[in-house]
């Protein structure tokens, strides 16, 4: 008997959903205002889940280590936010964004969740008009949509380039309504450091003051983590730079398993890495493969020629230019996957084509744009990813093609959760990012913000009282509690380990090795030979750490290298369990490429006799194996194809 | 991109070691950076300079390094997110200074944003004035289909230009009289913009100007420094809005 129960309702797959809400429990007014809910992160997730518990009536606890709650990372999504809408009577519909998403993650989400989040999305779109956001809008004054990867309709509304800023703000917004009006204590620049559980239930946490360096209790009949991904596992990634893995991490340890690690998503459309002082990389939003044509030398010595810097590439003449994604998957173009892009970038690159000094980017052309509907609309629509652009590369794209490269940007791998967002932790709820649950082994664009939002505003405040109809009677909790004692004393022990070490070296070398070993190994293609030599090295590279980190200041005061040296030290923990996912995973599907599993033109081959599964970690001890629990994923109304986009 | 490295330049910056400690300037040596590091960057190189030397590294706020967050807040060279347009310190890249320079570094100053440590500074004020009135009083769920409301082409787009504030504090740092009277009429111009924000929108400019004074930002003189120094370009004319949006409330008091 596994030990995983999801909890799928039964009933047809739309049916589901609203019969799971008409027999899940619900907590009186008059009870919610006894019982506590914290909420770790605010980004879409946490912001509106922290918003819609208050607005019902618990009390919440949230926190973010940034100093406002508007700074989640969140805010950085640009193209928009998928729903199904159908406004432009393209005949789009729930069960085509619900097939899409299953199709799209390559066959690896779970069928109940999925339809969930279609049939919430066009409620997203009414409630964030509702705040105020400015999506863009017809002259006519209705909404306006565009076109995604991995789709044949347009249901992706957007505000600019800036779609995550303005759903983060409206989110946020709904959130300081509620602090203003005492429902929610928010704590900002506060890093969760442990869960507490007792009696096998979460709660709370243990906090730390990023400001004075205080270690804090905090109690709660409920967790929920709305702390994002794992990407900056890889040091190198479109993530923030404090984006970090550690609350999850922390419950994975507490005995929350964690499911597939190894899918991570790798964004075509991101600037190029450049020298090896570079912190981070910037994505060029998806929406941009709506106008722009990718596209690389078709002669290797033009390629030569472009790496040298002997020609420009408006030099190569059309018909020398190899359109690669248009001629290998026609019906898509250059709309494809995320992943199958990534991969098709990557083969180029690799067979020689390459077009930057490191012969490691392709180019993202919007000439044939121009000249299609003038600059003035590409620069309404596009403007400020053309202007971020150029800050950062110093070349105009208006008149030269944009250079790409594919970067790590999400992780569709998370805490492992039940239809009710519940871990296998009572009590610990993990939305978002954080958890693995619908986009499968690849996420679409703008299905991040969509789900981000569905699950806080959507369906954990209707979920939540299953759980918490059964804690009324439960009185405030006691932070004296000696499971809050020692959870907090082991977190003062953690940090001061951490800082006696008294090493050599700073805290970001040790991150940047571990990228280094993830991204050659566990990036965009993966080989068992690859992932063991990985798994040896994370080790070596931990034991290292232990006794080479420098972190210098002080313990209690600001301290960023003490902030990273923890962060850190959970991803050198971490990193090793994404390389034995993949391991584990001998077949190729969606963002998780093996090349023991690969069809002879070299597309992605996946094995569901062997790997219909959700392989679910449970934590064993830092240096022993995890053991792997499946859930098995079984598809009721979609049919198992190999995907095409040809 | 012309791989030009610098092969030193000087950091002048404010250390502060907590909010109520004295502070000073401190001078620092950089080496071999490249004209393409970002800002930022060349701190990282800094800092793990510093950090190898035993030294405390400087703090200061950052975390997209995108441009978007907000969170990163330097004064370089007597500009707020130094000596580029619409940019975020951390979109300014090296290729803006040239070898053997002093870059001057500071954190914003004003009352209202108390220095933490070194150029990290306290933006809480922020929070407070947006938790004032901020936002459009609507709960979660039961809300009409977004097509109900239409909204013109023209307005969407200007309330999209007030929207596109982070909150950085740019506008503050740069007024001589620390007026965050951008920042507010951002979100007052945005929502009075807008059919959904209109309901309360005299409250809304009435308890967010409010606030501000309460907390200390000085008036506004209309110098529009403010202007120049957003990243985003946010354009005054959303203050002559706040302006007109205050007035007609407290004309119908």
């Amino acid at each position: 008997m596994s030990k995983l129960n999801s909890k799928i309702p039964a009933g047809s797959i739309a049916e589901k959903w609203t019969n799971h809400k008409a027999k899940i429990k619900v907590v009186s007014p008059a009870n919610k205002r006894k019982l506590d809910v914290i909420v770790v992160g605010t980004g879409l997730a946490g912001a509106s889940a922290a918003a819609s518990l208050a607005e019902l009536g618990y009390n919440v606890t949230a926190f973010c280590y940034q100093d406002s709650p508007r700074r989640a990372h969140s805010i950085a999504a640009q193209g928009g936010i998928n729903a199904a809408k159908n406004y432009q009577n393209d005949n789009d519909s729930v069960y085509r964004l619900f097939y899409d998403t299953i199709k799209g993650g390559d066959y690896r989400a779970r069928e109940a969740n999925v339809h969930r989040l279609a049939e919430v999305s066009p409620n997203i779109i009414d409630q964030c008009v509702a705040q105020g956001v400015p999506f863009a809008r017809e002259y006519g004054g209705t909404l306006s949509n565009r076109s995604f990867g991995g789709v044949l309709v347009s249901r992706t509304f957007y505000a600019r380039g800036q779609t995550g800023q303005q759903l983060l703000l409206g989110a946020y917004s709904a959130l300081n309504r509620q602090i203003s009006e005492g429902n929610v204590k928010m704590h900002t620049r506060h890093e969760m450091l442990e869960l507490v559980v007792v009696e096998g239930k979460a709660r709370g946490i243990i906090a730390r003051d990023m400001v004075t360096g205080e270690v804090k209790r905090f109690g709660a009949h409920a967790v929920v983590l709305a702390t994002g991904g794992y990407g900056n596992v890889f040091f190198l990634s479109t993530n923030a730079m404090g984006c970090n893995a550690s609350a999850s991490w922390v419950a994975y340890k507490k005995g929350a398993f964690f499911a597939n690690p190894c899918y991570v998503q790798i964004h075509p459309t991101c600037i190029p890495v450049h020298g090896s002082q570079q912190s981070k990389l910037t994505l060029m939003s998806e929406s941009l493969r709506n106008d722009g044509r990718v596209w690389v030398p078709r002669k290797l010595e033009d390629a030569e020629k472009l790496r040298k810097g002997q020609i420009k590439p408006n030099d190569i003449k059309d018909e020398d230019r190899d359109f690669y994604l248009e001629r290998r998957y026609p019906s898509y173009g250059n709309l494809v996957p995320r992943d199958v892009a990534s991969r098709a970038a990557k083969e180029r690159c690799d067979a020689g084509f390459g077009v930057n000094k490191e012969g490691m980017a392709v180019f993202l052309d919007f000439k044939y744009a121009i000249q299609r509907l003038g600059q003035d609309t590409i620069a309404k629509r596009y403007g400020n990813l053309f202007q971020m652009y150029e800050k950062i590369t110093d070349v105009d794209p208006y008149k030269e093609p944009m250079q790409i490269y594919p970067a790590i940007h999400y992780a569709m791998g998370g805490t492992w959760v039940d239809y009710n967002l519940m871990t296998t932790i009572p009590g610990l709820y993990s939305l978002g990012e954080a958890n693995f649950s619908d986009h499968g082994a690849n996420r679409l664009g703008a299905s991040a913000l969509m789900q981000g939002l569905a699950d806080g505003y959507f369906v954990l405040p209707y979920t939540i009282g299953d759980y918490l109809g059964n804690e009324i009677m439960v009185p405030k909790i006691n932070t004296k509690l000696p499971e809050f004692e020692e959870a907090e004393k082991a977190v003062i022990a953690k940090l001061a380990l951490l800082f006696n070490i008294k090493g050599k070296t700073p805290a970001d070398d040790f991150h940047k090795r571990l990228g280094a070993i993830l991204w050659d190994n566990v990036g965009m293609s993966r080989n068992e030979a690859g992932l063991k030599r990985a798994i040896e090295e994370i080790r070596k590279l931990r034991k290292e750490f232990y006794s080479d980190l420098l972190v210098p200041g002080e313990l209690m005061n600001v301290n960023p290298e003490l902030e990273k040296a923890g962060r850190i030290a959970d991803f050198l923990e971490m990193g090793e369990l994404l390389a034995r996912d993949a391991l584990n995973r001998n077949e190729s599907c969606g963002g998780h490429f093996r090349e023991e599993s690969a069809t002879e033109d070299g597309e992605a081959k996946r094995d569901d006799e062997n790997f219909a599964y959700v392989a679910a970690w449970e934590y064993k001890g830092v240096d022993d194996e995890p053991e792997l629990h499946k859930e098995d994923l079984v598809f009721e109304t979609i049919q198992l194809t190999q995907r095409s986009y040809k | 991109m012309a791989d030009i490295i610098l092969n030193k330049i000087y950091v002048k910056v404010w250390r502060q070691n907590s909010p109520k400690a004295k502070g000073r300037f401190e001078t620092y040596q950089v080496e071999n950076v490249s004209q393409d590091t970002s800002f930022l960057e060349m701190i990282d190189i800094l800092n793990d300079k510093l950090i190898r030397e035993g030294k405390d590294p400087i703090a200061f706020d950052h975390d997209c390094r995108e441009g978007i967050c907000g969170m990163c807040s330097m004064y370089v060279n007597g500009h707020a997110h130094g000596p580029d347009t619409e940019v975020t310190t951390c979109q300014l890249h090296m290729r803006k200074f040239r070898e053997g320079q002093t870059i001057v570094v500071e954190p914003w100053r004003a009352a209202a944003f108390p220095v933490i440590k070194d150029v990290m500074v306290d933006r809480t004020a922020f929070e407070k004035i947006q938790q004032a009135g901020g936002y459009v009083s609507v709960n979660t769920g039961g809300i009409p289909d977004g097509n109900v409301i239409l909204i013109g082409q023209d307005d969407a787009e200007e309330a999209m230009d007030a929207a596109a504030c982070i909150g950085c504090g740019a506008c503050v740092a740069t007024c001589k009289n620390s007026s965050a009277m951008l920042f507010v009429a951002a979100k007052v111009s945005q929502l009075a913009k807008l059919p959904q924000g209109k309901v309360e929108a005299k409250k809304r400019a009435k308890a967010m100007v409010a606030k501000m004074d309460e907390l200390g930002f000085g008036s506004c003189t209309n110098t529009g420094g403010c202007e120049l120094a957003c990243p985003k370009s946010i354009s005054i004319a959303h203050i002559a809005r706040l302006n007109r949006e205050y007035l007609c409330a407290k004309l119908s008091d």
